[in-house]
């Protein structure tokens, strides 16, 4: 089936198998392999990406053929006019990756959080991020990043949105 | 003269934080993992796997998977035996294992056939059509059932016996008689459970056989590329110098990718007889149910002391599962790899340790899960029994450490088992962890808590680690000893590469190892590049795992920078118009002796190298270093976790947990602080969350993410670090290695601590994971008792 995608803001025309899955789809249709795989059960959340902005949808558990007219945004689209996003920066900064399997998906969570509560406490990205799996970093650094990237994204800062 | 920035040595010398060289791609999702390899015609690999633990393999009948368009061919363990590869040796090489099964099959999951097709999806496909017809066969699921060798596994090898083979060292006799005779002592079998590395990259390959060239390039989800090129030349016949092995960008290791898996031969032999690329990426069921799981160690802790708590001996008693097949990740001459370090950081008059291993009905393996060769194991054993000594005695558990401990001016310390202990300073060590949680006023508040009925506890570890294999007198994988190496070759303007034996899997070699030789060298460790994991570039090395890359590899790039100073200092004598004699080193430049303000940089030193080299002297400015270490390193630390208690649910709340590590030089404080929230993060998942487990018939009960539970950010505690320094005295820049040191220390550390809560209930021991029915069903009993 032909399917009309855009994807960080290219639109895309292509024929996919209906069972093709999204993740499937992001790498070795469109060869961005930003996006990983993981697991077989949504349980880490390696592939997570954006759909329409500001929703954080794990692509292995969405058929490529239900993003069919809709906008997804993976980790290549996050450098912007050559500059590193934000949450890019506070990663390294922070030292917010080891591995770097996750990293992608992390950011891409927490790039959806900071649209909904820009200003989130550690509470709340712990929450957001509890569907992706880290092993290697705790944690801990990965939070100090995103209350990074926020404080730079967010001066001054709106309230944040219970969830 | 030069024409790269200015150097900058003094803010990127040793100790400083900073920021990752890698970290550029991965944040911009542009690594290259294992997966991301497409090369042109290239074929997948889906492996069948055996649903029943212990089974006679009948028949195997290909015929309706073959009939799938797109599928290539169906291999099956006979169709290897045609090439001699249905079995090959195991890690230590003392056993075979098979790659797809022939006669019988021996645990579930157990690959039986292998579907190569054009697509991820028709291979997938394909496999589940593969019939495949069992005769299923009793099955042995615990090391005791199969020590009673009633039901014999193994019928392929000479000895009909489920036992693989016993180890022992130490004074037997002298150590019962010391516990027999001793004032207090207690006996606990704690049972450290098998659990899996789990990185959230799985394992995976593509073998590319090119028919022009002959020579086989297998990108791999490797460790140890060298080890792995080797390993597949003795196997196969095919000269070293036809295989190339790249391993690319790995999403974690933990161990995991140190041994040769079923894939990862199908694959290759797929590629070699076919003639064209093949893929095989592990699903997370593959991943846990079938490649190297860790630990499964069952330990009968005996301890005796005098009545004032000095201990007078030590005896473990262990019984290891190993599965199907010995394939055990442990060097030649140590079976149980170095569970000798089970004395940890005490004093021990009398000692003796030994085990005997055993076959079941599960996968093999037996990796070092971030540990050095099972002292994680020793460590937990070590530590659980000081505690259950502790409450014993009556005494308080650090009281009863600091009186055990070897003492500073003990080093270098000759433990009863064998180790020669390198440096530390355990007193002060863990006194500083004492005073910064605040200890005294922690048992205040607990006493205060417990007179309400509220169950609060505070545990300690203060575990001793053994790594760096190591020594080549001692360690060998299959007769490689294991050095490491590095090689430097710096550049007309001053920047250079740097090669090494090592793979780093999200240590961040590529920063630290740059640290070191600039720090050595006195070039900017920005223009140093760092390339490891390609066996036609790097020189040979044994890879990373054991905490062993910092201690032997990071040993050679320092060795190898020595080795361009050296010669610099005669280029240097040449250009300063000086005496070799009169040259100095120092703050990262060559001085000439009387001759003040003068220097010259190795930028400078470097150009005149290739440009104005001295007479008579080779030109160019490269070094190469087999870095063969004189002994193990010891790193050490003081753990301590304080924990709350719900006897209602049985969740157990990580209030605080401090970590005092101690790994002697610190290369980037940055980086060690991230090792050990990793590794903190891990004890904690073994302590409380992650097993694999199997029911009486045999069946793995814990195969995919939603069954292995690993910690999420929710329940990962915050993590309070510090530390204190006791550099290495042999190790040429006193690093010590700390990957695996908080996952080593921290298990015994957290069930101290909720044994210590669970105290007044009269509970003393429970094996991990504490689970919440574990904990709830243990407060239960203890109510209604």
């Amino acid at each position: 089936m032909k399917i009309s995608v855009t994807v960080n803001g290219t639109l895309y025309e292509r024929e996919v198998e209906p069972r093709t899955l999204l993740v499937y789809f992001l790498r070795e249709a469109l060869g961005l392999t930003g996006t990983h795989v993981g697991c077989d059960t949504s349980s880490c959340g390696v592939c997570v990406v954006v759909l329409d902005g500001d929703r954080a949808v794990k692509s292995c558990t969405m058929f490529a053929a239900m993003a069919d007219g809709h906008d997804i945004t993976t980790v290549e689209g996050l450098v912007q006019g050559g500059k590193l996003h934000p949450l890019q920066q506070a990663f390294w900064d922070c030292h917010g990756l080891q591995c770097g399997y996750c990293t992608p998906g992390m950011l891409m969570t927490s790039y959806a959080l900071l649209k909904h509560q820009p200003n989130p406490d550690e509470p709340a990205i712990r929450e957001a991020l509890a569907g992706n799996l880290c092993r290697c970093t705790g944690y801990q650094n990965i939070v100090k990043a995103v209350q990074q990237a926020a404080a730079e994204t967010n001066a001054p800062a709106p309230e944040p949105v219970a969830t | 003269m030069s024409t790269t920035a200015e150097p900058t040595p003094d803010k990127y010398s040793l100790g400083q934080s900073m920021k990752r060289k890698e970290d550029p791609r991965f944040i911009r999702g542009a690594g290259n993992f294992l997966d991301d390899i497409v090369l042109p015609g290239m074929l997948w690999l889906s492996i069948v796997h055996s649903p029943y633990p212990h089974a006679r393999l009948v028949k195997i009948d290909k015929t309706a998977a073959l009939a799938v368009p797109g599928v290539v061919a169906v291999l099956t363990g006979e169709d290897l035996a045609a090439h001699n590869l249905a079995w090959i040796p195991t890690f230590h090489g003392y056993d075979k294992q098979m790659i797809l099964a022939v006669g019988k099959v021996l645990f579930q999951y157990q690959e039986v056939a292998g579907v190569i097709a054009t697509s991820r999806e028709i291979a997938q496909d394909a496999a589940e059509l593969v019939d495949v017809e069992y005769e299923p066969l009793d099955p042995v699921v615990n090391p005791f059932q199969s020590r009673e060798d009633k039901i014999i596994l193994r019928d392929d090898r000479e000895n009909k016996t489920n036992h693989i083979y016993h180890w022992e060292v130490g004074k037997r006799d002298a150590t019962d008689a010391a516990i027999a005779a001793s004032d207090v002592s207690i006996k606990e079998r704690v049972v450290f459970q098998r659990c899996h590395p789990a990185p959230l990259e799985p394992c995976g390959i593509v073998a590319d056989m090119d028919a022009a060239t002959g020579r086989l390039t297998l990108y791999l989800t490797s460790q140890a590329p060298h080890a792995h090129r080797t390993v597949v030349s003795l196997v196969t016949g095919i000269p070293e110098d036809k295989i190339h092995v790249i391993s690319p960008d790995l999403g974690g290791g933990f161990g995991n990718k140190v041994p040769v898996y079923p894939g990862y031969v199908v694959a290759a032999a797929a590629s070699v007889v076919i003639g064209v690329p093949v893929k095989w990426i592990e699903t997370r069921t593959e991943n846990l149910t079938t490649t190297g799981f860790a630990r499964d160690y069952h330990m009968d802790v005996e301890i005796g002391a005098t009545k004032d708590g000095k201990v007078t001996a030590l005896k473990v008693t262990t019984v290891a599962d190993h599965g199907a097949f010995d394939a055990a990740a442990d060097p030649t001459k140590y079976p149980a790899g170095l569970f000798g370090i089970v004395t940890g950081s005490y004093d021990f008059a009398n000692a003796f340790t030994e085990l005997d291993a055993y076959f079941t009905n599960k996968a093999p393996g037996g990796v070092a899960y971030r540990c050095s060769f099972r002292v994680t194991e020793a460590s937990f054993a070590i530590e659980r029994g000081m505690e259950i000594l502790a409450r014993k005695l009556n005494m308080d558990p650090a009281e009863l450490r600091l009186k055990n401990f070897v003492k500073k001016e003990q080093f270098p310390y000759p433990s009863p088992l064998g180790f020669v202990y390198d440096s530390g300073d355990y007193h002060l060590t863990l006194r500083k962890a004492l005073d910064m949680i605040g200890y005294d006023e922690l048992r205040k508040e607990q006493a205060e808590k417990r007179k309400r009925g509220e169950l609060m506890g505070i545990g300690i570890s203060t575990f001793t680690e053994a790594v760096g294999a190591g020594p080549s007198k001692h360690f060998d994988i299959m007769g490689i000893k294991m050095f490491d190496s590095a090689e430097i070759r710096v550049h007309p303007t001053g920047s250079a590469i740097l090669r090494a034996g090592t793979k780093s899997q999200g240590q961040g070699h590529e920063t630290t190892w740059a640290q070191i030789a600039a720090d050595e060298l006195g070039l900017d460790p920005q223009n140093i590049m760092v390339e490891e994991g390609d066996t036609d570039t790097a020189p040979y090395g044994l890879g990373t795992y054991a905490s062993r890359s910092t201690p032997v590899a990071g040993g050679a790039i320092a060795m190898a920078a020595r080795k361009i100073r050296e010669k610099a200092r005669k280029i240097a004598a040449h250009l300063l118009e000086a005496s070799v004699d009169d040259i100095e080193w120092e703050n990262h430049a060559f001085h000439a002796k009387g001759l003040p303000g003068k220097a010259i940089t190795m930028q400078e030193i470097a150009f005149a190298a290739y440009t104005n080299p001295a007479p008579d002297s080779e030109p160019g400015l490269e070094a190469t270093f087999y870095y063969d270490p004189p002994n193990l390193t010891f790193p050490y630390g003081a753990y301590i976790a304080v924990v709350d208690v719900d006897p209602e649910t049985g969740f157990v709340k990580v209030r605080r947990f401090l970590a005092i590590d101690d790994c002697g030089t610190v290369i980037n404080p940055m980086i060690v602080e991230g090792q050990i929230h990793g590794g903190l993060t891990e004890g904690f998942a073994i302590a409380f969350m992650q097993e694999i487990a199997f029911d009486e018939s045999g069946n793995n009960l814990n195969t995919n993410f939603t069954e292995y539970l690993v910690p999420t950010s929710l329940e990962t505690p915050h993590w309070e670090t510090s530390s204190t320094c006791t550099p290495s005295p042999h190790h040429p820049i006193g690093a010590k290695g700390v990957g695996e040191s908080p996952n080593v220390g921290s298990p015994a550390a957290f069930v101290n601590a909720v044994m210590d809560a669970l105290a007044p209930l009269g509970v003393t021991h429970i094996d991990m994971p504490l689970t919440r029915e574990k904990v709830w069903r243990a407060c239960r009993e203890a109510s209604t008792a």
